[in-house]
């Protein structure tokens, strides 16, 4: 059984990264998630099990950090907040592009531009939909719980591998700050570099050896047809995640009249909306999408068929609610409450949206 | 006294003609062939074989490899004066 | 004796290096890319490392530098290449990483990703091919392009009020306690290559032997976008850039330790 602990959300990332046998953390201090790296650096990893941590000269070095020793073979990971993972974009599409698995932690806070330190959900679109160039996804991964900061590190890294491509942790200030009990991971040993060979030595860029020829990593492609063929692999890769790993959570659904689906910190807030709904008399359930790549259409299209309609809570102007909208169709009406600008929705404004947006209408 | 021969092989098909070895060589062996390889370059030649002496200058020149060096010592036959009894 | 007997394998004395792949190089004829490389191949098989080398080749002209040295390459981003390098080299502190680098690529998209490789004195080799121009994209102007020198985007020439001015980005590096060994060398005669083979050779036994970080610049020419034949351009390079960006040895502290530091009083 894990160590039980109360902790920051934010200090649970640096801890189950050490407890999962990562190699290495590349960063940059942002607020409100500065606290990933300074855990790091307090607890000194690299005495206990060999990890690297270096704080590299701007999220822009922090992300090619990474892709330089995720193209070894390692277990590495980045975080920033959403300005800096924009900085970094450029990055994550070459990582995606060249096929390698990392980590990436988000803690949101809001924007545009500078934008505020305070959480928010804005970077929905730039985590599901690109962000960087190309046709590429990443796994995204939201945990509602500072006990999911710390379960989603090792699931990212599981998935990052499994598909080799880069895993998002897409969190917000309110998790990364928030103090709450923890059971934490127990240690994995970091992978060998034999046994890096034994399973990825058909790509990894560590030294060519005699029993393979060299590997050489890269995005590039300059004859379109094996550009085109490099994408469409991508794509069945993409639908193979939203085939096999495909996460959410539903909270009292079984008996739903009205539907709310949210994720992250949102998600906690509707909640607390579906017992105030209850108390009320109004059956309301609750979906988390806990991956937003690959999106839940298919419990969310089963529910379309169960419920008069459905909430979409989320802390900006109305993100995710096109995907629902996607998943739901256009027999039931599916609407979207949100705040803005670091505003953290209370459950009653919830319990309102929905009766004025669902109920009344 | 010993004399260095050499001779260089140019890959006709690889050279792409920029001339580099040409002005390399110290003994004005090689020149650019008046014909063109496959790609359209006046690929290098040895226009003067006797005068390489295989110093490899040209070929640490060439930008893409495409030259061999070879080379000889040889020692000059001296004609030694025969003891007839 | 005909050039038959002279041509035979034990009286062979130069032939391409066994490092370099079968592949053509796509760089124009004469281009100094070629020369590297192949300067490159020969220090990497004789310092016996092929197996724990891994190159990060650039964007610009080297784009491809993976397509013809025969060991694992990762291909950075535009200007990344220090950043690739630090992530392989500080996850694998046993292997040699080497970034390959034009002037564009290290001097100016680039220039804060390589100053601080630099700084933190990252134990990887960095080759810097300065022919103060940009070749892929057609000839624009560079970090590097001299006062006065034409290019698509100076096209009367470098104004340095308009422009600003040629940037001795490796005399910058030469400052930083991170870097070993820092030299300028260049290619365009057998004696240059010769030099600058054992200045690549240094810089990779630095590497190995944990020195920090070694800086080769490698002043070069790009004759098809500065619009002359290969052997004028060497001509135009030694009458215009070597003045300029004078080759030789800017700093060697290899046999030596590296900088220290007296510790902050509390």
């Amino acid at each position: 059984m894990g160590e039980l602990r109360l902790m920051k959300g934010n200090e649970v990332i640096a801890e189950a990264a050490i407890r999962c046998g990562c190699d290495g953390y590349f960063g940059y201090p942002i607020t409100p998630q500065s606290e990933i790296m300074e855990t790091l650096m307090d607890r000194e990893p690299w005495n206990e099990t060999g990890m690297v941590v270096l704080q590299a000269e701007s999220e822009i070095a922090s992300i090619h950090m990474v892709h330089g020793a995720a193209g070894s073979g390692k277990k590495v990971m980045t975080s920033s907040s959403s300005p800096g993972i924009s900085l970094m974009a450029e990055g994550i599409s070459y990582i995606a592009g060249a096929e390698l698995p990392c980590l990436i932690v988000n803690v949101q806070r809001g924007g545009p531009g500078l934008g505020t330190i305070q959480p928010s959900q804005a970077d929905y679109f730039q985590s599901t939909k690109g962000g960087g160039h190309g046709d590429y996804r990443l796994i995204v991964l939201a945990p509602s719980s500072v006990q999911e900061m710390n379960d989603f590190v090792e699931t990212g890294f599981k998935l990052a591998f499994k598909y080799r491509n880069p895993a998002m942790i897409l969190t917000d200030g309110v998790i990364g700050q928030m103090m709450e009990k923890v059971v934490l991971a127990d240690y994995i040993p970091r992978v060998t570099d034999e046994e890096i060979d034994r399973r990825h030595g058909s790509w990894v860029t560590n030294g060519r050896k005699p029993n393979r020829g060299r590997n050489i990593i890269t995005s590039l492609e300059m004859d379109s047809l094996k550009m085109e063929h490099n994408n469409i692999r991508l794509q069945d890769k993409y639908a193979k995640m939203e085939e096999e790993d495909v996460l959410f959570e539903e909270v009292q659904c079984e008996d739903a009249e009205y539907l709310l689906v949210a994720f992250g910190s949102s998600a906690r807030i509707c909640q607390k909306a579906v017992d105030q709904c209850r108390e009320k008399g109004i059956k309301v359930g609750l979906l988390r999408p806990i991956t937003l790549f690959p999106f839940p259409k298919k419990p969310i299209a089963a529910l379309a068929k169960r419920v008069k309609g459905m909430l979409v809570v989320e802390m900006n102007a109305g993100q995710m609610v096109e995907d629902v909208q996607l998943a739901a169709g256009c027999n039931i009406p599916v609407k979207h409450f949100g705040r803005m600008g670091g505003i953290i929705p209370s459950p009653a404004e919830v319990v309102e949206a929905l009766e004025q947006k669902l109920i009344g209408g | 006294m010993a004399k260095v021969i050499g001779a260089v092989v140019v890959d006709n098909e690889e050279c792409k003609g920029c001339g580099l070895c040409v002005v390399a060589c110290p003994q004005d062996a090689l020149s650019q062939n008046k014909q063109v390889n496959g790609r359209g370059y006046h690929y290098s030649f040895m226009k003067n074989p006797q005068a390489c002496i295989g110093c490899s200058n040209c070929a640490t020149v060439c930008p893409d490899s495409c030259i061999v060096v070879y080379r000889v010592k040889i020692n000059e036959v001296r004609t030694e004066p025969v003891l007839v009894s | 004796m005909n050039l038959a007997d002279i041509i035979n394998p034990n009286n062979l004395v130069y032939e391409k290096p066994k490092l370099l792949t079968e592949n053509t190089m796509h760089y124009c004829p004469g281009c100094s890319h070629g020369v590297v490389h192949k300067l490159l191949a020969e220090v990497i098989l004789d310092l016996d490392i092929q197996e724990k080398t891994i190159g990060v080749s650039p964007v610009g002209c080297a784009v491809f530098a993976y397509n013809y040295i025969e060991i694992d390459w990762q291909e950075a981003a535009h200007g990344r290449a220090p950043a690739v390098a630090t992530g392989i080299a500080r996850c694998n502190p046993d292997k040699v990483v080497f970034t390959y680098q034009g002037d564009g690529d290290l001097a100016s998209i680039g220039a804060a990703e390589i100053l601080h490789a630099c700084n933190r004195g990252e134990n990887i080799v960095v080759i810097f091919v300065n022919n103060g121009i940009y070749g892929m994209t057609g000839g624009q102007m560079a970090p590097t392009t001299l006062i006065g020198q034409v290019t698509a985007t100076t096209p009367n020439g470098r104004d340095a009020g308009r422009n600003g001015y040629p940037l001795k980005i490796t005399e910058l590096i030469a400052q930083l306690p991170g870097t070993s060994y820092v030299t300028r060398q260049s290619v365009h005669t057998p004696a240059s290559i010769r030099k600058c083979k054992k200045a690549i050779s240094k810089a990779f036994q630095a590497a190995i032997d944990k020195k920090g970080t070694s800086f080769v610049e490698v002043v070069s020419t790009c004759n098809m976008n500065w619009k002359l034949s290969p052997v004028k351009a060497n001509e135009w390079m030694v009458d215009n850039m070597f003045p300029f960006y004078q080759p030789g040895d800017l700093k060697d502290s290899t046999k030596t330790d590296p900088a220290s530091y007296t510790p902050l009083k509390n």
